[in-house]
């Protein structure tokens, strides 16, 4: 099977600025919901105490509430399904300090005739933890970035790290304005699906800039933006493929795996659809528009050339003892 | 046809490797090594403990309090107005001038690592900025290898504490059934277990009801509740002895079958308890445990032997548990709980059962794709694909690697990305099977060509996977563990392992049937 069989490169340079205009709004929007909607920073950040319980048929949401009601502690907990109607959350902003009766203990005693059930999971974060762990979080974040940065530039010419660099900001911030939207609470997982995008959103765009340098150096014309639509023509079976792969299996994640883990497939998924748009139509254009030339650059390798081909001659005649 | 290539080789080898090392995960047999399933996916407790060192320091100046008296006492160096002040400063006032210079001597010698400040007759000692570093750290030792013992004395299946960072201690109890059986782990591990012998101040006991805490505190008293009834004591400050003298301690049973528990103290908690006990006949002695006093039975007769025993209704259970914190040693410190997960066993089968789902979806969609557009390049692939998913097992089971509900995410993960490579490669060969290379031309060119990209692509996979396993903790550390070996094992896999099967096959390989063996039709060959 074959889909994707281009006669004639693609002509998207010349409508980069219409993606431009669309990725610019997508930004600003997710930037708007990041700052005015914020973060809905689960127990991992937030700190605070999750009680799961599962009952043996619906569960009786507001007998639950009412009995929990009854503790002035519980006063503002809040109770939600979980996944399906047997199973709820309970959770507050409380945590204690005390490794004797904790929350869940509590729960048991106050949940008592309301049903049969059973507590199958009490999560407590102390705040002191909770921002521990977002600083640690954060500085992942931008250690993985700074990283990434360093490798591109030293594999790629700085332009390659600048714009591939930009388009992973790029990603990220449209998939936390994502997060945002929907409301996905932002726990550790989370954030591991953001690295994740990282590192995996960068794959696509690599494939798509190899292919770019490669071409700079076997395609006459030096005219930037018909290399960069030749290559991202050539690669781009290859691009929406390996996603496709991926996005297979992100899917079958964020469908099958469960309510536990489905901030973290959510965030892939939008992650994955990004990453793929962005490495077709934003990393490239980034390049041109930093200025990057096709003639400094074939100039700067010739001389490379030269200079090594100079550092041999005068190698070998030193050697031959001329010198 | 050919001879076998040395690529293809290495992937058998590879693959027997992975299978080899998988079977004990996956049969999860009794012996060789196996991966152990994280307490989110076989349910258990994890527990963040912080340590209130600063009581450590308080603990240990009120036994140096303790030894001070007891040597003064002993030597019959007359001293008095023995007091701690804000529990970490001992103030004592010596009446004969002709004790100091012994009295300096002894307590130079007894208490090492602290500093005695004189003023006339008034002493004062401290201890060093050093020896309360120490003091401080070695609590955090200590409540490590108490809270272990406590847990292995339990009965518990292979528990896990450490000391993570500086001052925190994680605690991890597999296996545990119930949330009543998590609340008797969580309780047994926060017992202080700070066991002290005290005597009851007679001269003013008859006030006790009331007097408060700081007309007690002058009289170098301290007021105590009992542990069943609203009845309170008043007690000497400083202990007879502390917990730090047993040898020993034990669940028995009183004339009324009542559980008691039964402790023993060694040769000089002996000798003081004897001592104390001959001089205070007729007066009362308290056993204090945590600050509460279980019984204050009065003297008869001196008590040799230093055999004690402790009754205060206990159950049977909490007699036991109390035993096992006497035997274990009390905690220098209390600790109290900063993060705490627990998952129950029903939720984590629920757990397993959904993430397996998802890793056998996601494969056969990815098995099916790979076939449906590449023909036997595909198979190639998923021949890979199966090759890196032993390969992940394998070293993790090697690595007795904890495998999590993150790190099942990360391996469906992968089985996305490590075809990732074989696409590429494949687009490559493809496109130049149109341009009309020779089979051999294109898959030696198409591999050559497509490696750098791969290789990059990995690499920045790589970083984030790095970066997150520094920075994650538990189970995401699982999770960035499962994705750092499956991009390397597919770099074997996918790369080399394909690569040698296509040299292997090669001669097989029709022209005219690139249908068959791409996927792609036959137009562009000429």
């Amino acid at each position: 099977m074959e889909v994707f069989k281009y006669k004639k490169p693609l002509s998207l340079m010349s409508k980069s600025k219409r993606f431009g205009m669309l990725s610019a709004v997508l930004l600003v929007i997710s930037l708007g919901l990041i700052f005015t909607k914020g973060f809905n920073y689960g127990l991992d950040f937030a700190g605070g105490t999750l009680v799961q319980v599962h009952y043996d048929q619906k569960a009786p949401i507001d007998k639950i509430r009412e009995a929990i009601g009854k503790d002035q502690n519980y006063e503002n907990a809040s109770v939600t399904y979980f996944g399906n109607d047997n199973e709820i959350i309970i959770r507050t902003k409380h945590s204690s300090k005390s490794l004797g009766k904790d929350m869940g203990d509590t729960m048991r005693e106050l949940l008592k005739g309301t049903g049969n059930f059973e507590v199958r999971r009490v999560d407590m974060v102390g705040a002191k933890v909770g921002s521990e762990l977002r600083e640690k979080g954060m500085m992942s974040l931008l250690l993985a970035i700074l990283g990434i940065l360093i490798y591109v530039s030293f594999r790629f010419e700085w332009r390659f790290a600048v714009a591939s660099v930009m388009a992973l900001v790029h990603d990220v911030t449209i998939a936390m304005g994502a997060v945002v939207l929907f409301g996905i609470e932002v726990n550790l997982d989370t954030l591991a699906a953001l690295l994740t995008i990282l590192g995996y959103s960068l794959n696509d765009t690599i494939i798509v800039f190899d292919r770019i340098r490669e071409g700079i150096n076997t395609i006459k014309n030096p005219n930037l933006g018909e290399i960069i639509d030749e290559s991202v023509t050539q690669t781009l079976s290859r691009t929406t493929l390996t996603s496709l792969t991926t996005f297979f299996v992100v899917l079958t994640l964020f469908v099958f795996g469960g309510e536990i883990i489905r901030g973290f497939s959510f965030t892939l998924l939008v992650g994955v659809v990004v990453g793929t748009y962005s490495s077709i139509f934003v990393a490239s254009p980034i390049l041109m528009w930093l200025g990057f030339s096709v003639k400094e650059f074939r100039e700067k390798e010739a001389e490379k050339l030269k200079r090594e081909k100079e550092k041999e001659k005068m190698r070998a005649m030193y050697e031959n003892g001329t010198v | 046809m050919k001879t076998l290539n040395f690529r293809v080789v290495l992937f058998v080898f590879a693959l027997i490797f992975g299978v080899v090392f998988s079977i004990p995960s996956i049969m999860q047999s009794e012996s060789g090594k196996k991966i152990t399933l994280g307490l989110d996916l076989q349910g258990g407790l994890h527990m963040l403990l912080g340590i209130k060192s600063e009581t450590a320091i308080e603990s240990r100046t009120k036994s140096m309090a303790a030894t001070i008296k007891y040597i003064f006492d002993d030597e019959e160096i007359i001293f008095d107005d023995l007091r701690i002040i804000d529990g970490k400063k001992i103030t004592f006032e010596l009446l004969d001038t002709d004790d100091v210079a012994k009295a300096k001597e002894l307590l130079k010698k007894e208490l090492p690592g602290t500093v005695l400040n004189e003023n006339g007759l008034k002493f004062s000692l401290e201890m060093t900025a050093e020896e309360i570093a120490r003091t401080k750290q070695n609590a955090i030792k200590q409540a490590v290898d108490t809270i272990r013992n406590r847990l292995n004395e339990f009965g518990l299946a292979e528990p896990t504490v450490a000391k993570q960072g500086e001052d925190k201690i994680l605690v991890e109890v597999p296996g545990v059934k119930t949330q009543e059986d998590e609340q008797r782990i969580r309780e047994l591990i926060a017992r202080a277990a700070h066991l002290q012998l005290m005597a009851v101040d007679e001269d003013r006991a008859a006030r006790v009801m009331t007097m408060n805490p700081n007309e007690a505190k002058s009289y170098g008293d301290v007021i105590l509740p009992d542990v069943n009834t609203p009845e309170k004591y008043l007690l000497r400050q400083i202990p007879v002895l502390d917990g730090s003298m047993l040898t020993d301690a034990k669940v028995g049973f009183d004339k009324n079958n009542q559980p008691v528990i039964n402790f023993s103290l060694n040769g000089q908690g002996s000798k003081i308890f004897g001592d104390f006990t001959a001089k205070a006949v007729g007066k009362r002695m308290a056993v204090v445990l945590d600050n509460k006093v279980y019984s204050a039975p009065v003297i008869r007769e001196r008590i040799g032997g230093g055999h004690v025993q402790i009754s205060g209704n206990f159950k049977l259970e909490e007699a036991h548990d109390i035993a096992i914190a006497l035997r274990s040693g009390a905690l220098l410190a209390p600790v109290y709980i900063m993060e705490k997960r627990s998952v129950g066993p029903s939720l984590g089968a629920d757990n397993i059962k959904a993430s397996s789902l998802a890793l056998a979806l996601g494969f056969v969609l990815v098995v099916l794709f790979m076939v449906l557009y590449y023909g036997m390049a595909g198979v190639i692939a998923n021949v890979a694909l199966i090759g890196n998913l032993f390969l992940i097992i394998a070293v993790m089971s090697l690595f007795g690697a904890t495998l999590t509900l993150p790190g099942m995410a990360g391996i469906v993960l992968t089985v996305g990305m490590a075809v990732d490579a074989n696409v590429i490669i494949n687009e490559r060969i493809r496109e130049l099977l149109h341009e009309g290379k020779s089979v051999a031309k294109a898959i030696e060119d198409g591999y050559d060509k497509a490696f750098t990209a791969i290789l990059d692509a990995n690499v920045t996979t790589l970083i984030a996977a790095v970066v997150l396993w520094a920075y994650g903790t538990g189970p995401l550390k699982g999770f960035a563990l499962t994705m750092g070996i499956g991009i390397l094992a597919s770099m074997l896999t996918a790369i080399v392992g394909t690569h040698g099967i296509y040299q292997w096959v090669l001669p097989k390989i029709d022209r005219k049937k690139l249908g068959l063996w791409f996927g792609i039709k036959t137009e562009g060959a000429k």
